[in-house]
């Protein structure tokens, strides 16, 4: 009987406590939400609200003109079941994102690592040299003249002259070029954001690491990259990653622009033309909000994939 | 002996360490190479852009087309700002238009996804993991669908066609408090601890002593905001012609056609030239606090 009360009043005691420390807690961090009130605000606003109405959406019907009429998994089932694009797209798009993700994350990497041994002015130059295709906007564009089907595209005209082939090539009207081509495309932009965040990442590093470093037995630059350095920067390894995700994910302007849209046998096709094909062109809002809410469900997949790899980094 | 062997090491250290640490002739060549040969690759679409402005409209359109200008003339921009004065609305407000809306979108972003990334990166409270993952996940999610939803939004809130439309969106973007939350994230516990000890608030830490610790950071972001913003033609939000900002003029010169060839080539100069001017300057500054001030303990 005693033993019983002492539990009943532990528990209910437990539970007072818990619920003081959570009030509590919120109280005492006043602060905290009061500096994070103005951007989730607004970030429920504009990116919340917009992102749950579109994944609702994924399941009507919706041309936009009409009423959106609920439709069930149809859409879904439509999408892996009958449309034979879509799987070709997807194919295209991992592809992509294999090839693509990991080269060019190293390649931001490499060429941040390689800038930050520059100083003044001259780093600030090499950095825009780099950085250039992807601040000049279209700049890929340049490589619709790179790659024009004729003996005067620039690509045919060097080939020709080597003698290593003896006809101009179609390079992006021939199904089994336009793949490659465009990942070399992606490559050349790849140093986007990650890049420029891992500029300043290495610009963050903390100096005195190398000389203590330095006296514990690192011998080179790569073990101090290695040892030293990836680990000081682990928060802009991961941000990069993200980056690097959403990007090789989301190709699809130089697929539009060098390939077109449709492209050849949809050899350029990938998920998001697929989806840009739906909502922009055939206004079909709830199946493209279905390729969008499959697309989003395979990067959160990578993304944890990624962080737990880079979560070794430097053992 | 002991002693001897002691200093020995230390003495080296000690001449390597003025070269600089850890760095051989070998590395530092084949490093440079890979850096030539790469450069020249991704400095042409720059290259292309500057020469084409210059080039007469003859060269613009002479087959096979060539990289380099041969008469180089200014042509272009005088075309250019004899179209722009033909404008419907006064050039000068186009500008202006611009100045809000990019200045705007890119110094509000800055300041409030900094606030928001500070406690997230620096405090314990309850929700903090939620709120942070909806950030991260919300990148994930093709803009492309979530457009419409967005405009439905803008327009139930009565911000349509005003520069609202285009301002609030931008400050919530999920990439700028993803960076800087991974920056601050660095910063030592024991510099705000220190601080609080002195009597500072959280608003003061924040402006006094981690704001200008993570200043390469939202250099960076506000490198990005201003990419973004300068980028947005605002055709989607924006009906009055007033209100729009000087992307959509220009890209209103380039849509004239063949005639107007000399003065879109002008435009797309100017339409890179603007975001790099403003990537040089915070570039160079990115370098200068860190080399100046010894933040880190």
């Amino acid at each position: 009987m005693d033993t019983q009360e002492m539990t009943v009043s532990q528990e209910a005691l437990d539970i007072a406590k818990k619920q003081a420390t959570l009030s509590y807690q919120m109280k005492r961090n006043k602060a905290s939400y009061f500096m994070l009130a103005p951007y989730f605000i607004l970030f429920f606003f504009f990116t919340v609200l917009p992102v749950l109405m579109s994944v609702c959406l994924s399941f009507t019907h919706f041309n936009m003109l009409e009423m959106p009429t609920f439709v069930g998994w149809k859409n879904y089932i439509k999408l892996f079941l009958e449309d034979d694009i879509f799987m070709i797209s997807l194919k295209n798009t991992l592809l992509f994102a294999v090839i693509t993700g990991p080269i060019s994350y190293m390649l931001c990497l490499l060429f941040a690592w390689i800038i930050n041994e520059f100083k003044g002015k001259l780093r600030a130059f090499l950095t825009l040299i780099f950085y250039a295709p992807s601040i000049c906007g279209n700049a890929y564009l340049v490589w619709n003249l790179i790659l024009t089907g004729d003996r005067y595209g620039y690509l045919n005209g060097i080939l020709l002259k080597l003698d290593i082939i003896n006809e101009a090539k179609l390079w992006m009207q021939t199904e089994k070029y336009v793949l490659p081509v465009l990942i070399v495309v992606q490559l050349w932009l790849s140093l986007g954001t990650g890049f420029l965040s891992f500029i300043a990442g290495l610009q963050t590093v903390d100096k005195s690491l190398y000389e203590a470093a330095a006296l514990d037995g690192v011998k080179n630059r790569w073990q101090e990259l290695w040892y030293v350095t990836l680990p000081a920067m682990k928060p802009q390894l991961m941000f990069g990653a993200v980056m690097q995700i959403t990007q090789s994910f989301a190709v699809a302007d130089i697929s539009i622009n060098l390939a077109g849209n449709p492209s050849v046998n949809y050899a350029g096709a990938t998920v998001v033309t697929h989806l840009l094909d739906y909502g922009s062109t055939r206004f079909e809002m709830g199946y493209a909000s279905a390729i969008a809410t499959v697309l989003f469900l395979l990067m959160v997949g990578t993304n944890k994939l990624v962080q737990k790899v880079l979560g070794r980094v430097g053992e | 002996m002991a002693k001897k062997d002691y200093t020995k090491p230390k003495k080296r250290l000690f001449r390597r360490r003025q070269k600089q640490l850890n760095r051989s002739f070998a590395g530092n060549s084949l490093l440079f190479f890979i850096m030539f040969i790469c450069g020249i690759f991704m400095v042409l679409p720059l290259v292309m852009i500057v020469n084409n402005a210059l080039k007469p409209l003859d060269e613009l359109y002479q087959f096979p087309p060539k990289i380099f200008v041969r008469n180089p003339t200014l042509e272009n921009f005088s075309d250019l700002f004899v179209l722009m004065n033909d404008s419907w609305v006064p050039f000068s407000r186009y500008i202006l238009n611009t100045i809000i809306i990019t200045g705007g979108g890119m110094v509000g972003h800055v300041i409030v996804a900094s606030l928001a990334a500070y406690p997230l990166a620096k405090h314990r409270f309850p929700g903090k993991n939620i709120l942070f993952s909806m950030v991260v996940l919300s990148m994930m999610f093709s803009w492309t669908v979530t457009q419409i939803p967005q405009y439905l939004i803008i327009s139930a809130l009565h911000i349509n066609n005003t520069y609202a439309a285009l301002i609030l969106p931008a400050w919530s973007f999920g990439m700028g408090l993803y960076l800087m939350k991974q920056f601050m994230e660095q910063l030592p516990d024991s510099l705000m601890e220190s601080a609080r000890l002195d009597g500072a608030n959280e608003w003061q830490i924040f402006w006094k002593i981690v704001m200008p610790n993570v200043k390469p950071a939202w250099l960076t972001l506000a490198i990005f905001q201003f990419q973004q913003m300068w980028g947005n033609t605002g055709s989607l939000f924006l009906r009055d012609e007033e209100l729009k900002p000087l992307q959509f003029s220009l890209q209103q010169i380039t849509a004239g056609g063949v005639a107007r060839a000399g003065a879109a080539a002008a435009v797309t100069f100017i339409i890179a030239a603007v975001p790099i001017t403003f990537f040089l300057i915070c570039q160079s500054n990115v370098l200068e606090t860190m080399t100046t001030s010894g933040m880190k303990d």
